[in-house]
């Protein structure tokens, strides 16, 4: 595990979605790459390079963007849309609800400088709502890749996808922590490091510092779970329901308000389980930003690994003794009744 | 010009009837926008029973031209003129706004036949109509792209954003009606922003602007007709109209914005219509 996180091939999920769409676009000719003025930091300039006419630049403009983009998608043509992560799903928000994701129509919105890792520009730049705004709208799916690697799977698997995917990106550059031989599945999370005292589940950048808090819990005798619960929506409910049984106590991580996200979706996930395990959220608490190094701003608004370690000082205590198995799940009436064996998780992803 | 008179007089016929339709069903349903339904009667007969290619038959024809009602709020009229084109019987018109309906109260893709996008959320039709006519530009197509925005839509900033948008990259294959009825929900539409100059607006934002009489089908019809020429440009066509048109009780009254006529004076609505 410790080879893999000290990896040295440092990227940021942007870089890698700037090259996985040259690849995906040299397969696909019905792959067209929209931005708002945003093509260095969104990276799209690397597409407009090789493929300038399937590149459009819409101006400051990310409401036409997003009603261009669902116009395009009904005459065939693969759409990407692309701004930061607070303009694209902020300023655009109504237009994505009403005019892309009613539809169902098959428009991918890309979101870069996700969360308070954004840095330097600060709390208006820094968005921490979008998860949040995109998982509220029916018929999106949400992605936050954790690594370069998995962040070019998942691009590939959502232009794959019939419908709308947002897939949040963010600025700092970040070691390897996937399994890069594994398969990226919507919806299946993958389990970066076994462990049955406590699990923490966690998304973007934010896997890096669960697997750094996991290394300081294991020099204490206490074995982390962590899970790379990369999408967002439709969340991994039998990965979730295995992590309560099994360790008793949860921890969510994530670069985004505790209002929301994916602490939210986890804690909606988990409200009507049996014996319902102590869930801590590890975010950002409902307040804005500021400007800062981001590892300065990491550490001063709680999203370091000994935030996370924290957060599994206050949820152990409060674990009930007894072990125990797989729950049922019961969200919006839909249950997770199959009960899968601890095997079969080994399949998604489990190293 | 070379539209026959009968054929005209064969059109204004049918608006005639797609009124009577808009006052019944929305009468019915006991709400719907009648006012800005019926200003654009003439703007939908002339499109749907002349100018577009399409296949009531076959919604999803590929070679259709297409039609977004980016002023969602005149469904009724829409679905009047649908209906009578034949995408689904007449007798459906009754279930407007109504639980299980596919008419919806905005017009709703996922519902009626013949909807190319939902709409209703203001200011957003227009974007969806350059991105259409851009798709078929890029995948080098000819369908046609028209739209029909409201006046008091022109207020809503993304407009404008997709005004310098469709020129910029030069969309020709688009035509655009702005219907002119100088109302909107809080009042008229000078009084509530102030949206003239239109003309000069569009011009400076580099598209091919005519001005039309919108309830004159023959001058509609003649004005697409000379738009198509020498087509360099996206097109607006600013059409003049009456809120409430067809029915002197209700035109240019702004209690009738968002609300159907009380039941009671349906009968006499439609006695004027049959009239004209």
């Amino acid at each position: 595990m410790k080879d893999i996180i000290n990896s040295s091939q440092l990227m940021s999920t942007r870089d890698a979605f700037g090259e996985a769409l040259v690849e995906v676009g040299k397969e696909k000719k019905n792959v067209i790459v929209l931005t708002a003025d945003l093509s260095q930091a969104t990276r799209t300039f690397l597409f407009a390079r090789v493929f300038p006419e399937r590149f459009f630049n819409l101006g400051i403009c990310e409401q036409n963007m997003m009603g261009v983009a669902a116009g395009l998608a009904t005459t065939g043509f693969i759409p990407v849309a692309t701004s930061l992560a607070i303009f694209a799903t902020g300023r655009a928000y109504e237009q994505i609800r009403n005019t892309i994701a009613h539809s169902n129509f098959n428009v991918k919105i890309i979101g870069s400088h996700g969360g308070i890792s954004m840095g330097e520009d600060g709390s208006t730049h820094q968005s921490i709502e979008d998860i949040a705004l995109m998982r509220v709208i029916p018929n999106m799916t949400v992605i936050v890749p954790a690594d370069a690697p998995q962040t070019k799977k998942a691009v590939r698997a959502a232009i794959e996808y019939k419908g709308p995917v947002y897939i949040r990106l963010g600025r700092p550059k970040l070691p390897i922590v996937t399994d890069t031989k594994s398969k990226f599945v919507i919806g299946k999370a993958d389990v970066l490091r076994r462990g049955n005292d406590v699990s923490i589940v966690a998304c973007g950048v934010m896997v890096i510092q669960a697997l750094k808090a996991a290394d300081i819990l294991a020099s204490r005798g206490i074995n982390a779970r962590v899970i790379n619960m990369h999408t967002i929506k439709p969340l991994d409910l039998k990965i979730l329901s295995l992590a309560s049984g099994e360790t008793g106590a949860l921890i969510v991580a994530e670069d985004h308000s505790v209002i929301g996200g994916l602490g939210s979706a986890t804690l909606e996930a988990l409200a009507c389980i049996e014996n319902r395990p102590p869930v801590y959220q590890v975010g950002v608490y409902d307040v804005f930003g500021e400007s800062g190094d981001p590892n300065d701003l990491i550490e001063k608004y709680g999203l370091s690994p000994q935030s996370i370690v924290k957060g599994v000082e206050r949820v152990l205590p409060l674990k009930k003794r007894k072990k125990r198995r797989q729950n049922k799940m019961f969200i919006d009436g839909r249950s997770e009744e199959s009960v899968p064996t601890k095997n079969q998780t080994s399949g998604s992803g489990e190293k | 010009m070379r539209h026959k008179v009968e054929i005209i007089k064969e059109l204004e016929r049918k608006a005639s009837i797609a009124r009577q339709e808009v006052v019944k069903m929305t009468s019915n349903a006991n709400s719907g926008h009648l006012g800005g339904s019926l200003s654009c009667i003439e703007i939908l007969v002339a499109l749907y029973f002349h100018q577009l290619k399409h296949d009531p038959k076959n919604p999803s024809w590929a070679k259709r031209d297409r039609f977004i009602l980016s002023k969602g709020h005149a469904a009724p009229a829409l679905y009047a003129i649908l209906a009578l084109r034949g995408y689904f019987p007449k007798e459906e018109l009754s279930s407007l706004r109504k639980i299980n309906s596919r008419l919806q109260g905005m017009p709703d893709n996922r519902k009626t036949p013949g909807v190319e996008v939902s709409t209703g959320s203001l200011g957003q039709g227009l974007s969806v109509a350059l991105g259409m006519a851009l798709g078929f530009k890029l995948a080098g197509r000819k369908n046609h792209v028209y739209a029909l925005l409201g006046d008091g839509e022109l207020d809503e900033g993304q407009i404008w954003e997709a005004a310098m948008f469709a020129s910029a990259r030069k969309i020709n294959n688009v035509t655009v009606f702005v219907d002119r009825n100088y109302g909107q929900n809080d009042g008229r539409t000078e009084e509530v922003l102030s949206i003239e100059p239109i003309v000069s607006k569009w011009l400076a934002c580099g598209w091919n602007v005519f001005e039309v009489n919108g309830h004159n089908i023959k001058e509609i019809l003649d004005v697409l007709d000379r738009s198509m020429e020498n087509r360099s440009k996206p097109t607006i066509l600013i059409a003049k109209t009456v809120k409430g048109k067809g029915i002197s009780f209700v035109e240019n009254k702004h209690e009738y914005h968002a609300r159907p006529l009380p039941r009671e004076l349906v009968n006499q609505a439609i006695a004027e219509l049959e009239k004209r």
